[in-house]
């Protein structure tokens, strides 16, 4: 294997998978903990609104704020089943 | 008013202790009268790190309950002059620290003329390590170059920019990254996260990489801070990393895998 190693066959890194999954993972808890505190209650009572009149499950409502310049947009995203 | 440096990380068993033996005794060495407090009740391992766990008689949460004062529960380091250790209760509960009871100390040691006081944080992000980062003007991060590690420094910066108590009086908590137990050779195989990819992820300076070392277990096995061992890399990094701290310059050291002869890599193996 060393005698391999000397001529370099590259492939790819597990050290690099490493560094992909910290970077989206980190990033999403980061957005999280940077959020207004009331983003999971809003989520959480949007939801309870929805399913009231349409049966989703807690994955199908996405909530997230992000900022543009001195704006803030709040995207809210609910993914309606298929008839 | 005394500098409280803690030296954090969430995820256990990282090298927090080591680093803040190692960091304390080095700003003693460098001429500055210093403190090491361990924070983790309960679990207290800093007085065996430094050696002096048989002259501990009354510890950090007699101080805070008033049942000794900081005279009597201080240890004098017997290598360093200006080094002293306040070591954690083995019995009380962690809600023995209070956010009051662990200012009054803060204070008492400024008072005393101690210029840094080194917090030992406990893993977790529970009482002790919340206790441990609230009062710090520098955050030392402890990470070792793997994913979960990486992932709860993160979370504990998370902690310092908003329940410290100069995130919470607008300001900010100097960070510094400590990578520690770094493998050059697996770095260079792609199978270890390298320095820059961890400063990439957490955007922290970086105070110092310290290489995976048999002297660091020689060290915590005869009660010698790592830093008094000026022949081993571990030592001479951390000197490295203590240097930087107090604002010198020093390139970085052991980043990459030590020349090795051409029939040793041929035939393989590791040292």
């Amino acid at each position: 294997m060393a005698l391999f190693g000397l001529f370099g066959s590259k492939k790819p890194s597990s050290a690099s998978a490493a560094k992909e999954r910290l970077q989206i993972l980190i990033s999403h808890e980061r957005h999280n903990r940077t959020g207004p505190d009331f983003l999971p209650d809003l989520q959480r009572e949007i939801l309870q609104v929805v399913k009231k009149y349409v049966e989703i499950s807690d994955d199908q409502v996405n909530i997230r704020l992000d900022r543009h310049g001195d704006a803030s947009v709040l995207e809210l995203n609910v993914t309606l089943p298929e008839r | 008013m005394a500098i409280v440096v803690t030296v954090t990380s969430g995820k256990g068993g990282v090298g927090k202790t080591t680093s803040s033996a190692a960091f304390a005794a080095g700003l003693a060495q460098a001429g500055h009268k210093t403190v090491v407090i361990d924070f983790d009740v309960g679990l207290r391992n800093l007085d065996l790190i430094m050696g002096v766990e048989r002259r501990v008689v009354f510890d950090f949460v007699n101080v805070i309950q008033g049942e000794a004062t900081l005279h009597q529960a201080l240890i004098q380091d017997k290598r360093i002059e200006n080094l002293s250790i306040l070591a954690a209760s083995q019995t009380k509960d962690k809600d023995a620290l209070t956010e009051e009871g662990v200012e009054t100390v803060i204070q008492e040691l400024s008072e005393m003329g101690f210029e840094y006081i080194v917090c030992d944080s406990p893993a977790g992000i529970e009482r002790g390590a919340t206790m441990a980062l609230h009062f710090a003007d520098h955050a030392v991060i402890v990470t070792n170059p793997e994913v979960s590690s990486v992932r709860d420094s993160d979370r504990i910066l998370g902690i310092l920019q908003s329940k410290s108590k100069r995130a919470k009086e607008g300001g900010r908590v100097s960070e510094h990254l400590l990578i520690t137990r770094y493998d050059p050779v697996r770095v260079e195989n792609g199978e270890m996260l390298s320095h820059e990819d961890v400063c990439d992820i957490l955007a922290v300076g970086l105070i110092g990489v310290i290489p995976e070392s048999k002297a660091v277990l020689k060290a915590s096995n005869t009660g010698v801070p790592v830093i008094l061992d000026h022949e081993s890399d571990a030592g001479v990094a951390y000197a490295d990393a203590v240097a930087r701290f107090l604002g010198e310059s020093r390139p970085m050291k052991f980043l990459t895998p030590k020349k090795q002869g051409l029939l040793k890599r041929i035939l393989g193996g590791s040292d």
